[in-house]
């Protein structure tokens, strides 16, 4: 019994601190993917300054998922990794571009476009394979005793696809809406005028998702259509609709705040909406978050530490991000 | 291309190149860490205006270099998944709870304060930057100590048992924290850390001073890389020593294998200096040996008998050569650096210190040994704990994941590839950063840059000398 709750809570700790990569890194992978659609070396400067300091926490949310998920649910882990074995390897042959690019393109001017490149295509694989594991995962994994039993391309299918543009062109609206809040003048503008196309994008690749996903599984389609829990499901899509008002709203009023916080809000209520297709498995359709579960010792140990440190991890994040609060200075940056 | 090979062989081959490529920066990175705040508290305590200029020049060079580390760490972390699920499946329980506790204790305290040290002292203070500063040198050593502890673990694993599905589970978190062989391989590891990043810099600094050896910011980092090398190596020795001595209680197959000992020797057994080992014939070719001098150091005693590889089935038997000649080149480092930090003591007794070309380029030759030394410690540890990776307990061949060999093949020519570009041009960039002069820095009052801010946003024109320096720097 005690086993159980244990299990739950650390299913929701993993997935607090996968939908806090989403918010965090979501919009610097955006960045790099707006990158190509600004020319100017000045703004392309800017553009990444604004994230130079706080990206490498941000992605250390993805270590935590990976890790956390690693060290609770060890069958979940190995099951999925094997899955996912092609998107999750260019994801990180994407994350290895992207990040170094941050020092790279400072140190050369002759092979500066290249590391822009580097940027913006490693940004742009990170975000789609992202979607597609999310996809892959959505759709299903075959498993057999403790392992995966199905092919090396499984994860390919027109819905992964989908599920890798969506989050693509996501990132950008989280990407051009942060840009929007951080910078100055011309360049805010021209961000600004980005934020629409996208996410207008996103929310037809959200409609498209919701509607493809119920008809994947039976299990998902009576979580969504069948009373009782259609009743609390339909929230979901109301307030979607409310965020997406509020977006439009705030882009229109040439807001800055608003249009950022409605973004992650709208990832937010895509993820919960996730979460309710995938309760209570972890891998489905077959793996629940019970059967996953490490032993409790592991569970126990892991959790001692989390519930300490994590809070202290939320309080430095937040005092860097306050240190560093405010729109750049396009003449600061250390480089 | 790598069509006749397993998906074992190639999975292996693909662990063994990301992490040696991973574990260069951090064997830099943790070590320039502590120099960097040591140069910055310096400079806070004296107000000598030299400890700040190496400072940033050093801070630069760090950036780079913790970048690359990030990301090949990064790597690191799902290829356990990827590649051996089935270890991962199994020693999960325990190693990824230490693996857990080293993102969250560790990893975020790096990259949080990362920022403010590398952009934030306008804004924070020279106070705060200072805490900063340590702050990412304490995350980087205590990054090593979790990561340490779960290499560790699967040496000499300690206070598991197994459940009914395989599964290792954890019974006493001390016992599994602090196993065996935890304490002896995170000292040697931090001291290489150290070594390795006193050798760079005494090179560069070396480098420098044969161009123009009255500069003070050179004589200044020669000066301090050759102190931290006549004290380290000798640290750095003996606690090599305490180490094989630990290895040979609880992995004794390991240090056959180091020592080249295909046959036991009941009454003292001799240290073989050189020789080829010959695995078919199982003996080691012309021999170079030094009679019971390896029991002497083993076991304090000339004629203490030592077991050879004959009392281990062959099936658990590690591969010999690869063993013994990683760790003589380890070993073989240890001494030339030895040598280097005391002919450098030497100098600096005669007052000859920045005088001498010989002994500077000796230093700028040695510059790259630390790198060369660590990856031959960790070929000894990793490869002599073979046929194993949980050693004595899981076999290597069964924690492989169900993986096609094409798919492992292919990610593996894209990491061969992608690795050499992207870190290849990231050693360059760092070799030109320190073929740059530190002289370029110049002779400017930092501690006159204007009031400090707490708060808001810094004009513009306070950065003005700041981006002069850099655009130096980097001339
Ligand atoms: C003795 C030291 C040591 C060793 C043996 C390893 N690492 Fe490491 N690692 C570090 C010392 C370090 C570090 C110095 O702490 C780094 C370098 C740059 C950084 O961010 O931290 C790091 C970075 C780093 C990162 C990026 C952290 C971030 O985002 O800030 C990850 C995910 C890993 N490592 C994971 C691993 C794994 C899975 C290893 C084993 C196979 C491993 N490391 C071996
Ligand atoms: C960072 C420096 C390290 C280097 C240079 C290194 C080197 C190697 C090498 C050469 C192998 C292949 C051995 C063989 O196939 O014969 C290997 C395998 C392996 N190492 Fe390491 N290792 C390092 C650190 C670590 C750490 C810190 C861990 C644990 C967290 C680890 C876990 C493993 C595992 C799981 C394998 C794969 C299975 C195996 O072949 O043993 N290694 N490593
Ligand atoms: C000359 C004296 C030295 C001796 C006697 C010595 C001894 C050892 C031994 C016995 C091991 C294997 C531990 C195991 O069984 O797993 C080892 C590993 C290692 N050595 Fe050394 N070593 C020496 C010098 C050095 C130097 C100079 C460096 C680097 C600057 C270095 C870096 C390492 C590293 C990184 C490892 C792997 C990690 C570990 O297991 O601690 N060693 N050393």
């Amino acid at each position: 019994m005690f086993g159980l709750e244990l299990s739950f809570i650390w299913a929701g700790i993993i997935a607090f601190a996968v939908l806090v990569y989403v918010v965090l890194d979501g919009f610097d992978l955006g960045i790099g993917i707006l990158f190509p659609l600004t020319k100017d070396e000045s703004e392309r400067s800017v553009m990444m300054n604004s994230v130079s300091p706080v990206w490498d926490g941000n992605e250390t949310w993805l270590v935590l998922g990976g890790g956390g998920l690693f060290a609770v649910f060890p069958l979940a882990y190995s099951v999925v990794m094997p899955a996912l074995y092609m998107p999750i390897i260019l994801m990180l042959l994407g994350l290895v571009f992207r990040g170094v690019a941050f020092e790279y393109r400072w140190r050369t001017e002759r092979w500066k476009p290249l590391w822009d490149m580097a940027f913006f295509g490693g940004s742009l694989t990170a975000a789609l394979c992202q979607g597609i594991a999310l996809g892959a995962l959505v759709q299903g994994i075959e498993i057999e005793g403790r392992a995966y039993a199905g092919g090396w391309w499984d994860w390919l299918t027109p819905f992964s696809i989908l599920c890798g543009v969506s989050v693509a062109v996501g990132y950008a609206m989280l990407g051009a809406t942060w840009l929007n809040l951080k910078l100055e003048g011309r360049i805010q503008r021209h961000m600004r005028s980005l934020a629409w196309p996208a996410a207008i994008g996103t929310v037809i690749c959200m409609v498209l998702v919701s509607i493809w996903t119920p008809f994947l599984d039976n299990v998902y389609f009576a979580r969504w259509f069948a009373w009782p829990t259609a009743g609390f499901s339909v929230i979901v899509p109301v307030l979607l609709a409310a965020v997406v008002a509020g977006l439009f709203f705030g882009l229109r009023r040439q807001q800055e705040m608003r249009p950022f916080l409605c973004a992650q809000a709208l990832f937010v209520l895509g993820f919960i909406g996730i979460g309710i297709s995938f309760y209570p498995h972890i891998v489905p359709p077959s793996l629940t978050i019970v059967d996953a579960a490490a032993p409790d010792s592991s569970l126990w140990f892991a959790l001692v530490g989390t519930l300490v440190l994590v809070p202290m991890i939320l309080a430095y994040t937040g005092y860097a991000y306050w240190v560093f609060r405010g729109k750049i200075d396009p003449s600061e940056g250390y480089h | 291309m790598l069509d006749g090979f397993s998906a074992e062989v190639l999975a292996r081959f693909q662990f063994a190149f990301t992490v040696s490529f991973h574990i260069i920066f951090p064997a830099f990175s943790i070590g320039l860490a502590s120099y960097l705040a040591v140069l910055n508290a310096l400079w806070l305590r004296t107000g000598n205006d030299l400890y700040r200029i190496l400072f940033e020049y050093w801070k630069k060079l760090f950036a780079v270099a913790f970048a690359m580390g990030v990301v090949s760490g990064i790597v690191m972390s799902y290829q356990f998944g990827t590649n051996w699920s089935v270890f991962s499946d199994r020693a999960g329980p325990i190693i990824g709870p230490l693996m857990g506790y080293e993102v969250l204790s560790a990893f975020f305290l790096e990259a949080g304060f990362l920022g403010i040290m590398l952009f934030g002292r306008e804004r924070v203070g020279n106070g705060l930057h200072m805490v900063a500063t340590a702050v990412v040198a304490f995350g980087t050593l205590l990054s090593a100590t979790w990561i340490l502890s779960v290499n560790s673990w699967m040496q000499t694993p300690a206070g598991f048992s197994i459940n009914e599905v395989g599964q290792f589970v954890p019974e006493d978190w001390w016992a599994i924290v602090f196993n065996p062989s935890f304490p002896y391989r995170l000292l040697h590891m931090v001291l290489a850390a150290y070594l390795t990043t006193a050798l760079v810099v005494g090179a560069v600094g070396a480098l420098h001073l044969l161009r123009d050896k009255t500069d003070m910011a050179s004589r200044k980092m020669f000066s301090m890389a050759m102190w931290m090398l006549i004290v380290v190596t000798p640290l750095q020795i003996a606690a090599g020593d305490f180490h094989g001595i630990n290895t040979l209680e609880h992995q004794p197959a390991k240090v056959m294998a180091m020592e080249g000992h295909y046959d036991s020797h009941p009454d003292g057994a001799p240290l073989i200096l050189f020789g080829i080992p010959d695995p078919e014939e199982k003996r080691i070719d012309y021999a170079i040996e030094i009679p019971k001098l390896s029991s002497l150091i083993l076991k304090h005693d000339l004629n203490a008998p030592l077991d050879g590889l004959d009392t281990i089935p062959d099936e658990d038997e590690p591969p010999v050569a690869i063993v013994f000649w990683s760790f003589r080149v380890m070993v073989g480092l240890g001494f030339a650096m030895l040598g280097l930090g005391g002919w450098a003591a030497l100098q600096r007794f005669r007052g000859r210190l920045y005088e001498s070309p010989m002994l500077h380029r000796a230093a700028l030759v040695m510059g790259p040994a630390g790198f060369v030394a660590v990856l031959a410690g960790w070929i000894t540890t990793e490869v002599g704990r073979q046929p194993f990776t949980v050693y004595g307990m899981l076999r290597t061949s069964d924690s492989l994941a169900p993986v096609a060999a094409p798919a492992v093949a292919a990610s593996l020519m894209a990491f061969i590839v992608v690795y050499f570009f992207v870190f290849g041009a990231g050693t360059y960039y760092l070799l030109r950063m320190m073929n740059g002069s530190v002289k370029a820095i110049g002779k400017k009052r930092f501690r006159e840059e204007g009031p400090i801010r707490t708060s808001g946003i810094t004009p513009a024109g306070q950065y003005s000398d700041k981006k002069e320096v850099n655009r130096n720097v980097r001339a």
